[in-house]
């Protein structure tokens, strides 16, 4: 039942757009190419992140320097439904959108994409931002050096996120 | 970010060295830069349909009416903005914008509302209460449809990729409520501005 709900919101939501361009008597076609174009250019330039990413990653992983440091952490994160390997995306995601899309598709692609720890990794990339990011570039741009409770906000968001997708993550798989 | 590139892969190098690893790293090194390109290669597809379809709402004039829709929320949660300043708008554009994925628009528009809420600061070096719930409610992420992750779980060959939507969706929510639950409270208790040596007193 639930997991019909996550493949209906998409179709609808495609329809939906799609009617309402139709509707107010837009050129759907072309604006989907125009906006499609964007979408290649994006895929192709985060190439170089993703390599110098998953690059430094695989390195940090094969040398069993990663086991090293997390394995004291781990045991006890792991009980509360939080495997090791998902802490490097949740330590680097308020940091870097790239670096932690980089280390999620080396998860994914490593283990199993249907896993429960492949499927937390999503949750938590796609449910949250880089919180880091946002602040320098927002506040930057007006020349406000004094964030005030900005930052601690944002990283109460992000922890009730992470606490929230580990519920969500052992609910619904 | 220089400092994590480079303590990441000299750290590990060495450490794979005093343990004798090296094999494993240097078979780990070229798959690992492969697997780069075939991932960026696998979101081509979804990115494109995605920002394709986001144009199409944008163009047919549906982001403004969503922001429209979400406007006497935000009006209350921005007690502090006059009310015929752009700025109302302009947050309810940009937080519409965020939602839907497309960070391309909603970036100049964040940075417009970031300029106008300046305007009517009263200490330009701190941020004011107006900027932290607004910056709050941006760094929650909300998000209805994390594209980029569908993509990414597909092109690794999950069985339904689409199956995180719901999940996610309740997940971002919540951060969000929780985020602007926070800047409300700290609105309350956190030391107020003072006009920070500025001769604009009030």
């Amino acid at each position: 039942m639930l997991n019909k709900i996550s493949t209906l919101i998409l179709p609808l939501l495609i329809l939906i757009i799609l009617t309402w361009g139709m509707v107010k008597k837009q050129p759907v076609y072309e604006n989907f190419i125009d906006g499609a174009k964007d979408g290649f250019d994006v895929a192709i330039k985060i190439i170089p992140y993703l390599v110098a990413i998953i690059f430094a990653v695989t390195l940090f992983r094969a040398s069993g320097l990663l086991e090293f440091i997390t394995a004291p952490i781990a045991s006890i994160t792991a009980n509360i439904g939080m495997p090791a390997d998902v802490l490097p995306v949740v330590l680097t995601r308020p940091l870097s959108g790239s670096a932690a899309l980089g280390l999620f598709s080396e998860l994914a692609s490593r283990l199993n994409p249907d896993s429960y720890t492949v499927k937390l990794a999503a949750i938590i990339v796609g449910s949250s931002e880089t919180t880091f990011y946002v602040l320098s570039v927002y506040f930057g741009s007006v020349g406000i050096t004094k964030f005030r409770y900005a930052l601690l906000t944002g990283l109460i968001a992000d922890a009730a996120g992470i606490i929230a997708a580990v519920a969500a993550a052992r609910f619904f798989f | 970010m220089n400092y994590i590139f480079y303590f990441l892969i000299a750290l590990s190098i060495i450490y794979a060295i005093l343990t004798g690893r090296t094999e494993e790293l240097s078979k780990g090194m070229f798959d690992s830069v492969n697997l780069a390109v075939k991932i960026a290669f696998s979101l081509i597809g979804i990115m494109a349909f995605w920002l394709g379809l986001m144009r199409v709402a944008e163009k047919s004039g549906m982001v403004k009416i969503i922001a429209k829709l979400i406007s006497p929320i935000t009006r209350i949660l921005f007690k502090d903005i006059p009310a015929d300043n752009p700025a109302n708008t302009n947050i309810a554009l940009s937080l519409t914008a965020n939602a839907l994925g497309l960070t391309n628009a909603a970036t100049p528009i964040g940075l417009k509302v970031m300029q106008e809420l300046q305007e009517i600061n009263k200490d330009k070096k701190s941020a004011s209460n107006a900027m932290c719930m607004f910056l709050g409610m941006n760094t929650a992420g909300f998000q209805i449809i994390p594209a980029t992750v569908i993509a990414i779980l597909a092109g690794c060959g999950a069985k339904n990729p689409a199956d995180i939507i719901l999940p996610t969706l309740i997940v971002t929510t919540f951060a969000f409520i929780i985020a602007i639950i926070t800047a409300k409270i700290f609105e309350q208790f956190w030391r107020p501005q003072n006009n920070g040596g500025l001769n604009n007193a009030e």
